[in-house]
């Protein structure tokens, strides 16, 4: 009995905790009531119970890890079972004193609403015990889904994520697939309102466990196919599957409609910043914390020379403010980076976001007023027009946003390989190093937070005209500390890793909108997260994730 | 063979200092043009050093804990200001429940040292969950690693409270004893003033003795000058980091409590001006260097507090109050850029990488 103790209880006892902390955390910051407006199967589940669910589950998955090898199967679902029994048990505590006492004065999300919800609608005794049995029987499936073989569980993971990725993206493909031709009654069989329907629910997950299934083999096979194929036609394979993605990507507007285009503009203006971000984070490892400053200089100078209500009036066109804009962005960029060249990591991050406070408590003081119009901004920026026709709606300004990011993605593509990006990525590792290797340092940085600071500009002229007026107070640190987490979560230095960490963090929170609210919670939360699990990001660079990874560095296996 | 020294002067070197310079000169300029216009009276400046003495005393006790924690870790510390912050806000949920049932009123000097002592257990707690779950595994890390969770740990504490006790502004309770003003020298200075400087002065001069003095403070310098020869003479380096990380955090939340007192709100972003500007105070002093730290703080205070008037007024800079952070920021961009290693120097100057 005392080994069981030792051996089974003692540990599931602690995992329960964590877990159970966790949830009360996700509860309490008010979450889980916010997402009971949203079904994640219409009538069945609601995006908070599965919440709770996925909470108690991992719970129990957790503590059935240390069985496994030894393939104890039943102490493995016995201690997931104590595992989420011990996360319910911490919420059924907060629905008791929830309801014997006002925690509302306090915790303000501890609402009559919430206990109702985590008692199932039930009275206090009834649900208390119901949350208990449910919190039991979640981590005892938690536990066996951990116990079982690899091949059954990637199905079923796969399948039960799939479906909740399905059901947050619904809206955006109903969209999709009305913009096909798909009849009404088809969309109507899949999605409900709020979620899928269980039709579309069991249909999801089909699809997508048997795709986990059957894609290692295809994927294997197409690669042997195109691998045994001649160079040349190789190169016409991967021409036109280029061709393909572009002619995707000029079709977006048309397939996704008014209120989508502009979610996706928005992700386009953050991956061109990112892109900029990751040339001086990613590849010269500046960790350039002002980064936001350029995104504000550019916007500022598109609206100085276009708008006839700024100070100076001209009402140039937006073609002409453009690349002054960008050669603006690259001027503050050098003269910016002179005063920083000789500081490194930490005393740089610091000055540049003293920079950037800087530029913004400038902008929005009553010292510049007359010039830059202070807090008020300046108003009335005029759209950019091609041969007469005025790019006014989101949808037509995607196509200037999908030209400036494959613009940047190209010359971020082209330096990465070259003498340039070889020179950045030496002095990263070891500016002492690089420099008695040849490489010039101030040449090389100037360079870095020139060419980043161009992209950043020439997003923020885009913000500028796209918004029709700008105001210092969109321009604040936590932009840059948006662009720096979408790259951080992306991979640093990786290309598709900065489009991949912008539609996860600034395509995600729009899609999930009562979400939105949290989006700098779950922004700090991926931060560390990403940095003690998965340092390298979601889409490494081939070379950093070796370096990551090979020279012993464990951080992963760190204690935690 | 006789060395010769060359000096050479890189372009860079001419820029750098041609912006201090012109800096430098803009500054004095506006003093002698306030000065000569003598739009303030003598008092009036004694008012704006009390002012700067009280806030400064606070940046004072935050800087220490950037300062402590770079000493041992050589890591900033990003999310100091939020366990600043967390002191203060849980110190307004007891201030308020004391208010409301009376024993503010009734015992004021007891309920303002529970306050205090709810406040420091948070923010004693705060650093030390932060220290166990965020910083330690990252120890041997490449040195940005640390840094981006940092910044991480700090955006996750701001909105966890604020999705966890709502977003409005709270407003401390009025306590009866520290209000008014005193008369000193002939000056009017308020008493909430004079009691904030005295409170951080105290705890200064008790974190000095600690360090100084005593077994714990011997082996976090031990630590701090070098971990592995300190580890083999028996020293639980562990044990250190996290003392560090509960002094810092200790003094964190009293400046919380003593900030709420004098600036009358609390709210979940507060921690992050504050929590900058008491990391410029500590580079101003010399990072790593305790008494650094201290004086840096109070030259901060006093600087911020005196600098916008006399900077500013006299070159007719409308509303120059709005400049009080563009010269905090400055100061540290000019601090970093000119003499890295602070006023007072660096402690660990050869270890900084």
């Amino acid at each position: 009995m005392t080994d069981f103790r030792r051996s089974v209880l003692r540990p599931s006892l602690r995992t329960g905790l964590i877990f159970g902390g966790v949830a009360l955390f996700l509860t309490l910051v008010g979450i889980i009531e916010v997402f009971s407006e949203r079904e994640v199967i219409d009538g069945v589940v609601s995006m908070s119970y599965t919440v709770l669910w996925l909470v108690m589950g991992g719970a129990g998955y957790s503590a059935a890890a240390r069985y496994k090898a030894e393939r104890r199967y039943l102490l493995g679902g016995v201690s997931g079972a104590i595992a989420g029994l011990v996360t319910a048990v911490l919420l059924g505590i907060l629905v008791v004193l929830g309801t014997a006492v006002n925690l509302r004065s306090v915790l303000v999300n501890a609402t009559p609403a919430l206990m109702r919800l985590l008692t199932f609608g039930q009275s206090t005794g009834v649900g208390v015990v119901l949350l208990l049995a449910a919190g039991a029987i979640v981590g005892l499936l938690g536990g066996l889904l951990k116990m079982v073989p690899e091949r059954v569980r990637r199905p079923l993971l796969t399948g039960v994520a799939g479906v909740l990725v399905i059901s947050v993206l619904h809206e955006l493909i109903a969209v999709l697939f009305k913009s096909l031709g798909f009849p009404r009654g088809f969309i109507r069989f899949l999605f409900a309102r709020k979620g899928l329907t269980p039709a579309g629910a069991l249909i999801s997950f089909v699809l997508l466990a048997s795709l986990s299934v059957l894609w290692p083999i295809a994927r294997s096979r197409v690669n042997q196919r195109v691998s045994s194929l001649p160079p040349r036609q190789r190169r016409s394979v991967r021409l036109l599957t280029f061709i393909a993605l572009l002619a995707f990507l000029l079709f977006i507007p048309d397939l996704f409609q008014l209120y989508w285009t502009d979610v996706i503009d928005n992700v386009g203006l953050f991956i061109l910043m990112g892109l900029g971000l990751n040339i001086v984070v990613g590849f010269a490892g500046l960790l350039d914390l002002g980064y936001v400053a350029f995104f504000a200089i550019g916007a500022y100078v598109t609206g100085l020379l276009t708008s006839p209500a700024s100070s100076l009036g001209w009402g140039l066109s937006f073609w002409v403010a453009w690349p002054v804009a960008m050669v603006v962005g690259a001027l503050a960029g050098v003269l910016l980076g002179i005063p920083v060249l000789r500081m490194r990591g930490d005393y740089l991050a610091i000055v540049t976001l003293g920079f950037g406070e800087i530029i913004r408590v400038l902008a929005n003081s009553d010292l510049l007023k007359p010039y830059i119009g202070g807090a008020q901004g300046i108003l009335q920026i005029p759209k950019p027009s091609i041969a007469g026709i005025q790019l006014i709606t989101s949808q037509q300004l995607y196509y200037l946003i999908l030209l400036g990011c494959l613009v940047a993605i190209f010359v971020s593509w082209r330096l990465s390989d070259s003498r340039v990006g070889r020179a950045w990525i030496a002095m990263r590792e070891d500016e002492d190093v690089a420099q008695a290797m040849g490489i010039n340092l101030i040449k090389y940085k100037l360079l870095a937070f020139a060419i980043g600071a161009t992209f950043s500009a020439m997003s923020g002229a885009i913000f500028a005209t796209k918004l029709s007026s700008i105001f210092p107070h969109s321009f604040n640190l936590l932009i840059s500390i948006n662009v720096l987490s979408l790259i951080i979560v992306g991979g640093m230095a990786s290309i598709p890793g900065v489009i991949v960490g912008a539609l996860i963090l600034v395509g995600l929170p729009e899609v999930l909108r009562e979400f939105a609210e949290y989006r700098l919670l779950m922004y700090g939360a991926l931060l560390v997260i990403m940095m003690l699990v998965r340092p390298e990001g979601f889409w490494p660079a081939a070379r950093r994730r070796l370096e990551l990874r090979e020279d012993g560095l464990e951080i992963a296996g760190g204690e935690t | 063979m006789q060395r010769i020294r060359v000096w050479r002067v890189s372009a860079t070197d001419l820029i750098i200092w041609g912006i201090g310079f012109l800096i430098g000169g803009i500054a004095l300029w506006g003093t002698i043009a306030t000065l000569r216009e003598g739009l303030y009276t003598s008092s009036d400046w004694v008012s704006f050093l009390i002012f700067g003495l009280a806030q400064g005393a606070v940046y004072a006790l935050i800087a220490l804990g950037y300062t402590l924690v770079y000493g041992i870790l050589f890591m900033i510390n990003f999310a100091h200001g939020e366990i600043f912050m967390g002191g203060a806000y849980i110190g307004y949920f007891v201030a308020r429940a004391f208010d409301e049932s009376g024993f503010l009123d009734s015992n004021p000097i007891l309920a303002l040292a529970i306050i205090f002592l709810v406040a420091m257990s948070v923010s004693i707690s705060m650093a030390v969950a932060l220290e166990r779950i965020a910083y330690r595994p990252l120890r041997r890390a490449p040195r940005l690693v640390p840094l981006i969770t940092a910044i991480g740990a700090s955006l996750f504490l701001q909105y966890s409270f604020r999705g966890l006790f709502g977003t409005g502004i709270k407003v401390y309770p009025d306590v009866e004893i520290l209000k008014g003003s005193w008369q000193i020298g002939g000056v009017m200075v308020l008493r909430i003033h004079v009691i904030v400087f005295v409170c951080a002065v105290l705890m200064m001069a008790g974190l000095y003795w600690l360090v100084q003095r005593t077994k714990m403070g011997k082996a976090m310098r031990a630590v701090a000058e070098d971990k592995d020869a300190a580890a083999l003479m028996g020293i639980d380096v562990d044990r250190v980091i996290v003392n560090t990380f509960i002094v810092g955090g200790a003094l964190a939340g009293a400046g919380g409590v003593l900030f709420a007192l004098y600036n009358k709100q609390v709210i979940h972003t507060m921690g992050f001006i504050p929590g900058i500007k008491a990391f410029t105070a500590a580079v101003l002093g010399g990072i790593g260097n305790i008494p650094g730290a201290m004086f840096g703080g109070l030259f901060l205070g006093i600087f911020e507090s005196i600098g916008p008037p006399l900077f500013f007024t006299g070159l007719g800079v409308p509303s120059p109050n709005q400049l009080k952070d563009v010269i905090a920021f400055s100061m540290l961009v000019l601090v970093l850029i000119f003499r890295p290693t602070g006023l007072l120097g660096e402690v660990l100057t050869e270890k900084k990488a």
